[in-house]
């Protein structure tokens, strides 16, 4: 082949000796290791319109963002609905999910809730309705209400934390699990603190 | 603009050559011809926003549009030979022009063969708009004939995008549309018409466009951040401004070049950043990345403050992260925040418009950086690793030369389009830029096929005084020759330049390099003779094998008022140096063939 020019070749150069990690970030020799990765709860309030599950779900795969649950519904305002995610990332990941999550046009305001927010899941546990008595009492034991009942199986509705959820759903396979359908974490801020604020400070509600 | 198409049906109008129409209010134009229908609303939209050209194909879905447009005598349309190639106009047009491009097309293949232009909008982030005609509401959903969901498709290549559901309100979509395209990070945006929708009655001329309330665009950066970021630079030792295309999308080359002047701090471009710095100033290093010079490679390898502006850090610039400019503390300058240390960390994020910024920066940098040692290690470094190719008399014509010849042949105005492949790089790396919004080219998405149709956008963007220089491939060419048919229907002033080397030719280096010379699918048996293929759209064709015979072609298709294609024989061996292999070190490239085996 022809071509190329006149220089120093690549083992003749200076090397500089820093590095960087896989995240682009400067190594620094004393500390680093590689990044740990974090839960996160996103609240992301949207214009309440058709398309906007799409894009928020097709952005986090195209990318290569893991979502754990995905929650969306209607808000105290009718334009506006609001998405909770939950997705574990390395901290850059986080940061950069939740700013491209802003560039979408529909999302109005996106806030990672802290770890005391009010987070809820519901899950409906179908089970063989052979031994009706024990199903009621271990729903008892978890507040669950038993929400169908027939003569094969019956249905209870669970309510509370993911840990709550996940020990339920273990705890009445015993039955004989027939279904089982859970919605996703939805969560709030507490007290009077708002979930989404616009950028300048304002309740993003009105 | 005396060799485009509109002067020439403006003469035979004498009535429209006296009057500007871009100059008249909305009121004037509700007045002369006020909206009756979906379509008239769109383009009085279009109009209001003192948009010129349309790039598009015709076809059902689209057709109330055309219909409106055919009463606008401020809109002048081009139909072009493919709806990629309406796309990839107006993008070029947007480039040059700084203002969104317009490109339209009906529903289904129509809509699906504008995809490649929006898709390379969107990774160089150039303003664009799409007009896209789409079913009857009522068929929507039903795989009517040609639908195809446009929204869906091109959401993810898409700034935003708009389903248009509202006669009343789908001029609003279009002016919302086109203030989005080129507001903040431009880049293109699509707005789907449904035909009922532009064929329903309403007398509502649209209003002021503006971008959505959920959009902001930030401005100036944290006046804290900059302070800190100021007081970095002035401590620095080994300095260096990468600028990026943000830097010639957001107008902030005057500020660049003050900045760097005042402080005597080096500047790197990235590729699409080409033309934010004079190429010919003692300060320059050219553009750094996979085929940058060798130059601009060291001194980002080296630096120990980096200021990234308006940039990325794409891949094809970094080469591998872990030796990306690793010893730099590095300040980056973005108007999008989801830039930020999104692949090199910034250890002094600046959000906002690039012009703004570097003018909070120049106000606050107290003293220059003492870096004399550095820009003489950077001259240094200049003469180690010249640009300089060899033209032995007994091989075969050298791309080099032929990019030489038509620089020196054209003014320093002068606009560059190119293809995908060797010929990009050497057009890139043996042209001298010193303006901006000269050099349009496919970066991100490296679409074969770009130049031609990038070269028509350019030409209705560009001054009368501005020559429009097409680099093409043998293959990227065939991509898209069709609109040479366009070109020379408009009689545009265009000279393309065809390195023919029969092969892929970027796809044979790798091969050569990677594949142990295997050349599967990249040689050509048999290459159509472009100077007849030429001649037989209309426009003049040359070929030339020689050295001598180059600076005469070239001068003959310069002076030939109209569309020519100048086939250049050139070496089918010559490779494009330096090279960074693909995740290599910056400061590890390759200058030959023997350089890149020790890697
Ligand atoms: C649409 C498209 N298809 C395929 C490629 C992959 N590709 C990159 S460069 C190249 C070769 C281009 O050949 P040619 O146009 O003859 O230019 P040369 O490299 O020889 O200058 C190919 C096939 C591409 N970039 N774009």
């Amino acid at each position: 082949m022809t071509g190329g020019l006149q220089g120093p070749g690549p083992l003749d150069r200076p090397q500089p000796t820093g590095r960087r990690n896989s995240q682009g970030i400067r190594v620094d020799p004393d500390a680093e290791a590689d990044p740990e990765t974090r839960r996160a709860v996103l609240s992301a309030l949207v214009e309440h319109e058709p398309g906007v599950l799409a894009e928020v779900s097709g952005l986090f795969s195209r990318r290569q963002f893991n979502i754990e649950s995905l929650t969306v519904g209607p808000t105290e305002n009718d334009n506006r609905a609001r998405i909770t995610l939950v997705f574990e990332e390395p901290e850059p990941g986080l940061e950069q999910a939740k700013k491209q999550l802003e560039k979408l046009l529909p999302v109005v305001s996106v806030t990672e809730l802290p770890d005391d927010a009010t987070r809820r899941e519901l899950a409906l546990i179908k089970v063989s309705a052979t031994r009706p008595d024990e199903v009621s009492a271990l729903a008892s034991m978890y507040d669950a209400q038993a929400v169908d009942a027939g003569r094969e199986t019956i249905t209870v509705e669970v309510t509370g934390s993911k840990q709550k959820i996940d020990a339920a759903v273990e705890a009445f396979d015993r039955f004989g699990t027939h279904e089982i359908v859970r919605t996703g974490i939805a969560a709030l801020s507490r007290g009077a603190e708002y979930t989404a604020t616009t950028p300048d400070g304002a309740p993003a509600d009105d | 603009m005396s060799d485009s198409p509109v002067s020439e049906m403006d003469e035979t109008n004498e009535a429209s050559e006296e009057i500007d129409r871009t100059e008249h209010s909305p009121e004037q134009r509700a007045e002369e011809r006020p909206v009756t229908t979906g379509a008239d609303s769109v383009v009085r939209a279009l109009e209001n926003a003192g948009v010129e050209y349309l790039f598009g194909v015709q076809g059902g879905a689209i057709m109330p549009v055309y219909d409106a447009l055919y009463d606008s005598e401020q809109l002048t349309h081009l139909t072009m030979a493919h709806e990629q190639g309406a796309s990839h106009a107006a993008d070029a047009y947007g480039i040059v022009a700084g203002e969104p491009g317009v490109c339209l097309a009906t529903s289904g293949p129509g809509a699906t063969n504008l995809v490649t232009g929006i898709a390379d909008a969107n990774m160089d982030s150039d303003p664009m708009i799409a007009l896209t005609g789409q079913v009857p509401t009522a068929f929507v959903g039903n795989d009517a004939f040609q639908e195809t969901d446009t929204t869906g498709v091109t959401d993810p290549i898409t700034k935003t995008n708009f389903f248009a559901s509202d006669p009343d309100e789908v001029g609003d979509d279009v002016g919302a549309a086109l203030a989005l395209a080129n507001t903040g990070r431009p880049g293109p945006t699509l707005v789907d018409l449904p035909k009922d929708i532009t064929n329903a009655e309403t007398d509502r001329e649209p209003g002021e466009p503006k971008t959505p309330d959920t959009f902001h665009a930030p401005e100036k950066a944290d006046e804290a951040a900059v302070e800190e970021t100021a007081r970095a630079i002035e401590a620095a030792d080994k300095p260096v401004i990468l600028a990026g295309g943000g830097v010639i999308k957001g107008d902030a080359t005057d500020e660049l070049r003050a900045f760097a002047k005042e402080y005597e701090i080096p500047v790197i471009t990235t590729m699409p950043g080409i033309g934010a710095f004079p190429e010919d100033h003692e300060l320059s290093l050219e553009w750094a990345g996979m085929h940058g010079t060798g130059f601009a490679n060291m001194a980002i390898t080296h630096c120990d403050v980096l200021i990234g502006i308006g940039t990325r850090f794409d891949d094809r610039l970094t080469g591998g992260i872990e030796t990306f400019a690793p010893e730099a503390k590095v300040v980056h300058v973005d108007i999008d925040p989801a830039e930020i240390s999104k692949n090199i960390h910034a250890d002094y994020p600046l959000i906002g418009d690039a012009g703004a910024v570097i003018e909070q920066l120049h106000e606050e940098i107290e003293f220059a950086p003492d870096a004399d040692e550095w820009r003489e290690q950077c001259q240094t470094w200049k003469s180690e690793y010249p640009m300089d190719y060899q033209t032995p008399d007994d091989e075969p014509l050298k791309p080099e030369f032929v990019v030489e010849a038509l620089d020196e042949a054209t003014s320093d105005r002068a606009i560059v389009t190119t293809g995908v492949g060797q010929h990009q790089m050497w057009a890139s790396q043996y042209w001298t830029f010193t303006e901006p919004r000269t050099w349009v080219s496919s970066h991100g998405l490296g679409t074969m096929g770009y130049g031609l149709p990038a070269a028509i956008g350019a030409r209705l963007a560009a001054d009368d005084d501005q020559e429009v220089i097409c680099f093409e491939g043998d293959g990227s060419l065939l991509m898209t020759i069709q609109e040479l048919s366009v070109a020379v229907r408009e009689n545009m002033d265009i000279t393309v330049a065809v390195l023919n080397n029969e092969y892929v030719g970027m796809v044979r280096q790798w091969q050569d390099a990677f594949f142990e010379g295997r050349h599967a699918a990249s040689e050509y048996s048999w290459c159509p003779e472009f100077d007849k293929l030429a001649e037989a759209f209309g426009a003049r064709g040359f070929a030339v094998d020689d050295y001598d015979e180059v600076a005469d072609t070239i001068e003959a298709a310069l002076e030939y008022d109209g569309p020519s294609v100048i086939d250049f024989h050139i070496d089918p061996r010559a490779n494009v140096y330096p090279m960074v292999p693909s995740g290599g070190a910056n400061g590890q490239f390759a200058l030959s063939e023997a350089q890149l085996e020790d890697l």
